[in-house]
């Protein structure tokens, strides 16, 4: 395959010949994690590295943990009261574990996407304004240079500047997922995670937010769970194989993501992918 | 056979159909009498005067200007009570407790108990602890706080559950992006819960504005202009309980004031409702 000149920065092709897409350095350190709901072991002893700059993504069936993997990591499990987290997750220095993290800013630096588009019943502006004005941004001036800011890196701007002060709910399904998206960079984070952005949007707007998140790529850290293996292939550098074994979710399989779809390293994986199983 | 049993389905649609529009029908009918009746007797009497002159022979003559303004103090008591008790007590139990934990269902039960329990309950406890044991003695005050405490359960209880029924994925959002629970409760909850605060304060706003027998033993009779919130004012209702009870002649006093004590619940509820729909709006909407 020859190199076109006007090739996007980052290209799954570019993995396997050149140098990686990215630096491979660690954003996140996660190391022998394990989820508890009660006494029901729901995710056991997951071990794995969030380079920077990169799509993670994760795969796997239903069930297996995907999400609740996705949310130990900014601490959402801290609100389920039966949910037990252990292990670590470096991130910075410091294990985002410990009982001493500060919640409110580790979850400003890592942002969260959800399956179900879920703004704000307030104004298209006031989304984006509420976290702003949570994390101290006084000035008016800032706020409103910021909002412009974030709705012109999600594509927004031209379809809902002339109508900031209306009901966000009243976008359509993908516009309103583009708005959330907005809403999570609009705090400038580090790290996004993203559970099933798209599966609940029609198959354009789901083209529109896929691309979105392409273009993410190099910006922000992204870990994004999918059902949808081709739109995995597509977007990310890594992919991360997770399969449930007795009801407890287990890591397979990590590496890059041409790599792991082209050349499963474990059987698991390679009839999962070719749709055998799951 | 099958013509006739769809035949007899047909019937029995047909005298269903009938009675629920009796049904309706009467409901109807007889909310039209009551309002008639009390417009046909009542609005011929009604003048500028009568609305703002003092009342004089027990009633039969004169005006009801000092009592709409004990009636509006009491209220305001009320209101100014229930509501920020209210609403904090609904976000505690909505967001601070445990969901069907045996405690919060325990509240529940207590509140609907104690909503359903009668006025003149209320009466009799506001005299002993707010007249009596606190010593405000008969007064706007105690009354005003007696209503708080009788429309109290059932206001809590609709904004609790207009606050439960809050979609979750906001609350997570809120999470997600860092934002304290205060934070999230006051500019996302709350705004979507509006529309059941607003039926519990239209709710809490009719049961006041018309209650008599709990206002009888703790704002008391007195007539006069109230010069402060510790002088005892006669509230509307009072007013019209007295006249057809107590006051020979002061039938027509009577309708004119039920007249204007209608027309008050209406104002105050359509005011009550673009006032926070407006607040809600502005929270919504303004940056
Ligand atoms: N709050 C909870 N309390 C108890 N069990 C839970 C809770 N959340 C998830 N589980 C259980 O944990 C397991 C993993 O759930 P999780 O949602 O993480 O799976 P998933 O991989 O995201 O699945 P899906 O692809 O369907 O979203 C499931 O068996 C689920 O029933
Ligand atoms: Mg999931």
């Amino acid at each position: 395959m020859t190199m076109q000149p006007h090739s996007p920065t980052f290209t799954l092709g570019q993995i396997e010949q050149g140098p990686p897409c990215c630096e491979p350095i660690p954003h996140l350190s996660i190391k022998g994690l394990s989820v508890r709901y009660g006494a029901q072991t729901v995710l056991d002893e997951v071990s794995l590295d969030i380079y920077k700059g990169c799509i993670t993504a994760l795969i796997g069936p239903s069930g297996c943990g995907k999400t609740s993997f996705l949310s130990t990591l900014n601490k959402m499990t801290d609100a389920i009261s039966h949910a037990h987290v252990t292990g670590s997750i470096h991130f910075d220095n410091n294990n985002i574990l410990d009982a001493q993290t500060n919640v409110l800013q580790l979850r400003r630096r890592i942002g969260m996407i959800f399956q179900k588009p879920n703004p704000f019943p307030l104004s298209i502006e006031r989304n984006l304004e509420l976290p702003l004005k949570e994390h101290g941004i006084k000035s008016r001036k800032v706020r409103k240079e910021k909002i412009e800011k974030a709705l012109r890196d999600v594509g927004l701007w031209h379809e809902v500047s002339d109508r900031l002060n209306t009901s966000a709910l009243a976008l359509s399904g993908g516009q309103q997922q583009r708005l959330c998206i907005a809403r999570a960079i609009i705090l400038e984070p580090e790290i996004l995670l993203m559970d099933e952005p798209c599966s609940a949007l029609d198959p354009i707007s789901s083209g529109i937010v896929e691309d979105l998140i392409i273009r993410l790529r190099g910006d922000y850290t992204v870990i994004i769970v999918t059902h949808n293996l081709a739109q995995a292939k597509r977007v990310a550098n890594y992919a991360a194989f997770f399969w449930m074994k007795e009801r407890v979710g287990k890591l397979i399989e990590f590496g890059q993501c041409q790599h792991l779809f082209d050349t499963p390293q474990h059987e698991l994986t390679a009839a999962y992918i070719s749709g055998a199983k799951g | 056979m099958p013509s006739r049993s769809a035949s007899n389905i047909r019937l029995a649609d047909q005298c269903f159909s009938v009675l629920i529009m009796a049904c309706a029908a009467f409901v109807t009918i007889t909310l039209i009498w009551v309002l008639g009746d009390i417009v046909i007797k009542g609005a011929s009497h009604i003048t500028w005067s009568f609305i703002t002159s003092e009342p004089s022979d027990a009633g039969r003559s004169g005006g009801i200007g000092t009592i709409l303004v004990s009636t509006l103090l009491i209220l305001c008591v009320a209101l100014g009570a229930a509501i920020p008790i209210g609403l904090g007590v609904a976000v505690w139990l909505s967001e601070f407790t445990v969901q069907h934990s045996r405690f919060s269902n325990t509240v529940g039960t207590t509140l609907d108990v104690l909503a359903g329990i009668p006025s003149i309950v209320y009466g009799l406890f506001g005299n002993a602890f707010f007249s009596l044991y606190l010593g405000l003695g008969f007064s706007i005050l105690s009354g005003g706080l007696t209503l708080a405490c009788m429309i109290l359960p059932i206001f809590i209880r609709t904004c609790e559950s207009g606050l439960s029924a809050v979609n979750n994925d906001w609350r997570k959002g809120a999470q997600a992006l860092g934002m304290s629970r205060s934070a999230a409760i006051w500019h996302v909850l709350l705004p979507a819960a509006a529309p059941a605060i607003i039926a519990g304060l239209i709710l809490g706003i009719g049961r006041a504005t018309a209650e008599t027998a709990a206002l009888i033993f703790t704002s008391g009779y007195v007539d006069r202009m109230p010069g402060s919130l510790l002088d005892s004012g006669r509230a509307l209702a009072v007013h019209i309980y007295d006249l057809s009870m107590n006051v020979t002649g002061g039938d027509n006093a009577a309708y004119a004031s039920a007249f204007v004590l209608i027309t008050l619940i209406i104002l105050l509820n359509t005011t009550a409702q673009s006032l926070i729909d407006r607040w809600f709006s502005q929270r919504i909407y303004a940056s």
